[in-house]
């Protein structure tokens, strides 16, 4: 009795035509590669926001011992690869340094000029012997230019991962439309039945989008139980940059540095994609019936 | 009631018409013969009466409903109120005898008490309830044209239709089958009976529909 109200649930015998094999193992791959690159994009975007505190000041000028500050900053500004020149605050400056000098600083700080660009400059060294030239005395930082390349740097990995991360969306869908269609073609017989006994489109898709959906699911679930521990790894090889230390065992490494809000959206966005993917080919397929 | 007017039917744009200017009408709880050779178009119309087909001009008119300004949306719920018994059963080959005939009635979303209580019923009715869960490839051509039959009428429907319902059997299975035809218009269905089996039509004398070459040529 339990085996026929088992097929008696499923008339269109799509347990065997949509196996659980196939189709959860491609989009395993893919769940898998999805959350690699969920994963690469969070990664830059951390960077990029790490990053964004430094290219927002592109480069600082520290002026001479008894240079006339408002003279440089006029100056300054009226280069045209300037946006902003603006003097830096020596509470800041003593707050950076309070580690070195301790609190009670009884040197003389030095004025600095920190300069936002207008853009970013092919030739860095050539800008700061420009503005050495005009404000004399002055020692010009550059590093900030470096820091808003890397940054430019990881906004792109991150759209790149964004991109990659469509595409296969994209190639998951190909894949389970190919996959549906196969199972139309396999049950033809069975839906045209199916349909002269009354059953509506949106019955017969539903059965066969529900299937579906759970199959995919299913599959991205795995890849994406897959994808953690070498997540995981990632984040702890690259724990020492940041200050950490490299992890001894499986359960020491750096798990809560995982994206799992996004991982955990992985298996429910792609059930959604087959859900979406198998009623739209069978209601187009359904159209041609009567 | 089943009404046809000036109905023509074609299978494609430049296609010839299989059906031409067919217009009658059959009472309600009427039995006929759907007569004619082979090509004539017995298939067409019977498709046109259980709306596997869309008449191409004319109007047809099943239990009531005028099909040429019904939705497509709409069919469904009229479909399950005509049975269809096809000449190769179409049974569905990876489901039992019981979840075969079950299909209409689960279609329909009905109770599953209620499909166990239906379904042993008319397994019983078409002489069939020891084989419930058998296969359909385990059982004769006639018991499986019987099971078709079951399926066919577990919704109790208004109208059935048959296409050469006897075709692939021999004839103690084809009259086997044809009695319970019979039984089903003695309950009050309409039932139309597509055949060139001459003999049993000389054997079970009802009304007749006759085609040639697409053209009703007789009714009556």
């Amino acid at each position: 009795m339990t085996l026929r109200r088992a097929r008696g649930r499923d008339p269109l015998g799509l347990r065997r035509v949509l196996s659980d094999r196939l189709l959860p193992a491609l989009v395993g791959a893919m769940g898998l590669l999805a959350a690699l690159t969920l994963a690469g994009a969070r990664g830059a975007a951390d960077l990029a926001s790490r990053w964004e505190g430094g290219a927002a000041t592109a480069l600082t000028v520290q002026l001479a011992p008894g240079a006339a500050t408002d003279r440089a900053l006029a100056v300054l500004e009226a280069m045209p690869e300037i946006a902003e020149a603006r003097l830096a605050d020596p509470a800041r400056l003593a707050a950076l340094l309070r580690p070195w000098l301790g609190d009670a600083i009884a040197i003389p700080l030095p004025k600095v000029i920190e300069l936002r660009l207008a853009r970013l400059p092919a030739d860095p060294a050539a800008l700061a012997g420009r503005i050495a030239a005009l404000v004399p005395g002055a020692q010009v930082e550059a590093h900030g230019v470096w820091v808003a390349r890397l940054l430019a740097l990881a906004r792109s990995l991150q759209a790149v991962a964004v991109a990659a991360l469509v595409l296969v969306a994209g190639i998951a869908t190909a894949v389970i439309a190919v996959a549906v269609r196969a199972g139309i073609a396999a049950r033809r017989d069975a839906i045209a039945v199916l349909h002269a006994l009354g059953a509506t489109d949106a019955d017969i898709a539903g059965r066969f989008a529900g299937r579906v959906a759970w199959l995919v699911g299913l599959g991205a679930f795995g890849g994406t139980v897959v994808a953690a521990p070498i997540l995981a790894g990632f984040a702890d090889m690259a724990a020492p940059l940041s200050g950490g230390r490299v992890a001894e065992g499986l359960l020491d490494l750096p798990w809560q540095r995982l994206p799992w809000a996004e991982l955990a959206l992985l298996p429910p966005a792609a059930a959604l994609i087959g859900w979406v993917t198998a009623q739209v080919t069978l209601r187009l397929w359904l159209r041609r019936l009567p | 009631m089943v009404r046809f007017a000036e109905v023509g039917l074609r299978y494609g744009e430049s296609a010839p018409e299989v059906l031409r200017d067919l217009s009658f009408v059959l009472e309600p709880g009427s039995f006929h013969w759907l007569l004619g050779a082979s090509g004539a178009g017995k298939t067409s119309l019977l498709r046109l009466m259980h709306l596997a087909a869309r008449a191409t001009r004319g109007e047809v008119e099943v239990l009531g409903v005028a099909l040429s300004r019904t939705r497509r949306a709409a069919l469904p719920a009229l479909r399950r109120r005509v049975g269809v018994v096809y000449q190769d059963f179409r049974l569905l080959p990876h489901l039992p005898v019981f979840d075969n005939v079950a299909l209409p009635l689960r279609v329909a979303g009905r109770a599953p008490h209620q499909i166990r209580a239906d379904v042993t019923e008319i397994l019983r009715w078409v002489g069939l309830a020891p084989k419930a869960d058998a296969m359909p490839a385990a059982l004769s051509g006639g018991e499986q044209q019987r099971v078709a039959i079951a399926r066919a009428v577990v919704m109790r429907p208004a109208l059935l239709v048959a296409d050469e319902p006897t075709g692939n059997l021999d004839i103690p299975q084809a009259r086997r089958v044809l009695s319970l035809l019979r039984e089903m218009h003695r309950l009050g269905t309409t039932v139309v009976v597509a055949t060139h089996a001459e003999t049993l039509v000389a054997e079970y004398p009802a009304a007749s529909l006759r085609l040639d070459a697409g053209r009703l040529v007789s009714h009556g």
